[in-house]
């Protein structure tokens, strides 16, 4: 009836999880409860749940992302306290528990807080840049969004019924085969990312279609802010990598589940296809992270230095060759599997090339705060610590491209130094930097900038001790994943790299702390006009938060950098435009689709790592009956009337006219 | 020159490539038809880029028999050929209901959907019989790394007819239920797009597997 399901399957006897997950599942209950109590319960249905609006769904994304952080950092200071205490010593974390933890954190980092981050953003921004109402697909949107929150639901159930994986974050076979991972680790492991690269895949294709298709009059590609270019990149990059991924991960299953012998070390299976194909996945996802962050930094970068971006169509080209080169570098993970010198050789200089369109980006960057008047608000001050952490990080990156050193260093910390490198210091100050910035137009009020820097100094120096001992201690030969040693000259470097933890565990506190100060002032914080950066791009035009339908007449674009340009038009005529006259403006619908698919996703999921065949069919045939439902519905828009905008466009009109005039006295 | 340009060149008096992107295409809000059919072409590629991986697999794994059959022992060609008339013919039929369907001919529409299917279903249970017949003579998928990734190829193949063939039904009934509105017309092109996207997979399993596999 239930499988392999039992109640040996929840780790009674183990107090770690057990107080972990005791603490989230009380937490998890006060807030529902809370909800309930406070008759939330309508208004979370209506405005998010069933939300269809991609600022929504952007948020959802990004929160998603944030909570998820938390639990990888738990996991990460979980590591490098072991590391630091287990010097000759077991420490306080078991072998197999240990390995559950890296695996878990390398996971969840990657796919629940790097990925939700960048595509929360991405959603949230694309259509306001691109001065439209909606994305493409606002439904299937909702879909990916709730699929990817099964996933890194499934990934969490992991911590109280049965185990996760213990085989690192890419589940490398023969270990990850069934025969040397009989649990139900490793299948947790794929049916969450099966499900939630489905979801990934889905807003791919959501966002390539948007950015490509749906565009404000006279919004042609050479006038896309960079964002919408690096995140144009970035989606057709999931769009071809994620179904690779999404037929790795099946194969593996069919190993484990059907006994196929794709990777098994029997019957003619072969390891090294798996690390072929994962990694022809796995290198253009961290384009796909890196992309967007790149494009949070050029948005920053020139905002605050009060300058055009340097050299956009530069860039343009830099950001789409990236793109085609990200698929050709894959088999530098594993220069140790033997391919010989010519095909090292190969991928080696490949490698090396791709700095060569990241430079530019860099030049790009310094170029644009040249001679510009820099404001040294939060976000500036995470886009000048990622140049700086990035660049050390792309040099080691460099370095790790050369095969006769990448010998020498394979699968040490050195490497682990060289990937946080250049996915802390890239993606994770991106994320922050983007969040911060965009914060003001998703709440209508800005988070707190003293405190947003000192997050920032938190993270970057507790980043260097945190990793740059790590670079010593690979150097020193130590491999990755050590559960203990006995090796003296190691200890010093491990404890230092543990105060570098605890020191990022002070920025996010930190970040919580602006977080919650920031709501409580949030009237002194106010966004008044929705421009509360003097911003040059089109989401800067509407109010913060952006209506439903985010601009109340489509914003006509006569150049680069949109809304710039009508700004400096507004003060040079000391007014704005002419009112425009208002139209009834259709929206999607709202539908409960994604939730009710995530739903089943989720039953089936479980169902099929515990073996459970009633509930996967079950599963199976609910989510096809959600589809068949949802493709029999009649009306799918719904209908905000004249009066209505212009009521909604006029009040922002005021406040700016107000800030216009503020100005004119001014100057 | 504008008035606009020439306020962007005041404003910017470095002229960094600003206020001088030639209009080329003023694009507005594409019609919600190209949108559709646009998303649905980049879900295709996808989907393609997803059989290409088991190309690969299928590729490397071709020769690694482990001492059983190889796709000499095992391809009927005949059998083959036929499988392709069929789904090809059906790729021809639906062909033929979208264009009912534009010209609003609920015989043409219904009658060459029947076709398409009953032809789909014809390949599906061809294919569901060499499954078969290949597994009772001990050469399942479980035998060899070969097998392995032949039946994950094919049979990956098959489920997506498999899933066409739902689709078409749905689709079927849609008609039937709302008439040819234009969303549902919508989905009418996105299923002719897939079941012909199948065509162009089935082409490639066609060569890859059965014509370099028999000959071997």
């Amino acid at each position: 009836m239930l499988g392999k399901l039992s109640w040996a399957a929840v780790p009674l006897n183990q107090p770690l999880p057990m107080i972990a997950s005791g603490v989230v599942g009380l937490t998890i209950l006060g807030v529902l409860v809370l909800i309930v109590l406070k008759g939330w319960l309508p208004y979370l249905w209506r405005d998010w749940i069933t939300s269809v609006d991609h600022k929504h769904i952007g948020i959802m994304y990004t929160l998603l992302a944030m909570v998820m952080l938390l639990r990888g950092f738990a996991d990460a200071i979980m590591m490098r306290s072991q590391q630091a205490l287990a010097f000759r010593a077991p420490g306080f974390l078991p072998p197999e528990h240990y390995d559950q933890i890296f695996s878990a954190h390398g996971t969840l980092m990657i796919f629940f807080v790097a990925m939700p981050f960048v595509i929360g953003l991405m959603n949230f921004v694309i259509p306001l840049q691109l001065g439209v109402r909606d994305v493409a697909f606002p439904t299937l949107n909702s879909v990916g969004f709730w699929l990817t929150a099964t996933g890194a639901l499934l990934v969490n159930v992991s911590l109280v019924v049965g185990e996760f994986a213990r085989t690192g974050w890419l589940p490398y076979p023969p270990l990850s085969e069934i025969a040397y991972s009989p649990g139900v680790g490793v299948d947790y492991y794929l049916w969450s990312l099966e499900i939630s690269g489905v979801g990934t895949l889905l807003s791919g294709i959501n966002l390539v279609t948007t950015i490509l298709k749906m565009h404000a009059p006279g919004m042609t590609y050479m006038r896309m802010p960079m964002f919408c270019w690096t995140a144009l990149a970035s989606n057709l990059l999931i769009v071809a990598a994620f179904p690779i991924l999404t037929a790795t991960l099946a194969m593996l299953l069919l190993d484990r589940y059907l006994g196929f012998h794709f990777f098994t070390n029997e019957a003619g299976g072969n390891v090294m296809m798996f690390m072929n194909l994962i990694w022809a996945w796995g290198h253009p996802e961290v384009y796909i992270l890196i992309l967007p962050a790149f494009g949070v930094f050029s948005e920053v970068i020139a905002t605050f230095s009060r300058k055009p971006l340097f050299g956009y169509r530069s860039m343009v080209a830099a950001t789409m060759i990236i793109c085609i080169l990200a698929f050709t570098v894959w088999l530098h993970h594993f220069f140790t599997m033997g391919a010989g010198a010519d095909v090292n050789a190969i991928f080696g200089i490949a490698s090396m090339i791709i700095a060569v369109p990241t430079g530019v980006k860099v030049f790009n960057w310094l170029f644009t705060m040249y001679g510009g008047r820099v404001v040294f608000t939060a976000p500036i001050l995470w886009s000048l610590g990622f140049m700086v952490t990035f660049v050390i990080g792309g040099m080691t990156g460099v370095l790790l491209a050369v095969p006769p050193a990448d010998f020498m260093l394979h699968n040490s910390l050195f490497l682990v130094a060289h990937f946080h490198n250049v996915i802390i210091g890239g993606v994770l100050f991106g994320s922050f930097a983007g969040y911060t910035y965009w914060f003001p137009k998703a709440f209508g009020f800005r988070l707190h900038d003293g405190l947003g820097k000192a997050a920032f100094w938190f993270w970057i120096f507790g980043f260097y001790f945190a990793f740059m001992p790590l670079y010593v201690l690979g150097l020193e030969g130590m491999t990755r994943r050590m559960q203990h040693y006995d090796v003296a000259e190691w200890h010093p470097w491990t404890l230092i790299a543990a105060g570098g933890a605890a020191l990022i565990l002070c920025g996010i506190g930190t970040q919580i702390a602006q977080l919650v100060v920031s709501i409580r002032h949030r009237e002194a914080l106010r966004d008044v006009t929705g421009d509360p950066w003097n911003g040059r791009s089109l989401e800067w035009a509407t109010s913060s938060p952006p209506p439903a339908f985010n601009f109340a007449v489509l914003p006509s674009i006569e150049g680069e950098e949109a809304y710039w340009g009508i700004k400096q038009r507004a003060i040079r005529q000391a007014r704005l435009r002419d009112e425009p006259e208002y139209a009834e403006i259709e929206m999607p619908r709202n539908s409960p689709t994604g939730f009710i698919c995530a739903f089943f996703a989720s039953f089936m999921g479980f169902a099929l790592i515990w073996h459970i065949w009633w509930l996967v069919a079950l599963g199976l045939l609910g989510a096809f009956a959600t589809f068949v439902v949802f493709a029999w519905r009649d009306e799918d828009e719904y209908i905000i009337s004249a009066d209505e905008v212009a009521r909604i466009d006029r009040a922002n009109r005021r406040a700016r006219s107000e800030a216009l005039a503020r100005l004119q006295v001014t100057t | 020159m504008s008035a606009f340009q020439a306020a962007a060149g005041r404003d910017d008096p470095h002229r960094i490539g600003h206020g001088r992107a030639p209009a080329r295409s003023i694009s507005g809000l594409a019609y919600k038809r190209i949108v559709v059919g646009y998303g649905f072409w980049i879900f295709l590629l996808s989907d393609i880029v997803m059989f290409s991986a088991f190309f690969a697999s299928y590729a490397v794994l071709v020769g690694n028999t482990a001492g059983g059959p190889s796709g000499h022992d095992l391809f009927d060609l005949r059998n083959v050929a036929l499988e392709t008339g069929c789904l090809l013919f059906s790729s021809f039929t639906c062909g033929i209901a979208s264009i009912g369907a534009q010209r609003r001919n609920g015989l043409w529409f219904y009658g060459a959907m029947a076709v398409t299917f009953l032809f789909g279903a014809a390949f599906l249970s061809i294919e569901l019989r060499e499954f078969v017949s290949m597994a009772a003579r001990g050469a399942g998928p479980t035998r060899s790394a070969f097998l392995s990734a032949f039946f994950t190829l094919v049979g990956c193949h098959g489920l997506h007819v498999t899933c066409g063939l739902l689709w078409l039904l749905t689709m079927m009934a849609q008609v039937y239920a709302k008439g040819y509105r234009a969303d549902i017309m919508r989905r009418v092109l996105c299923f002719s797009l897939f079941w012909h996207a199948l065509d162009i997979i089935w082409v490639g399993v066609f060569t890859v597997v059965y014509l370099m596999g028999a000959e071997r």
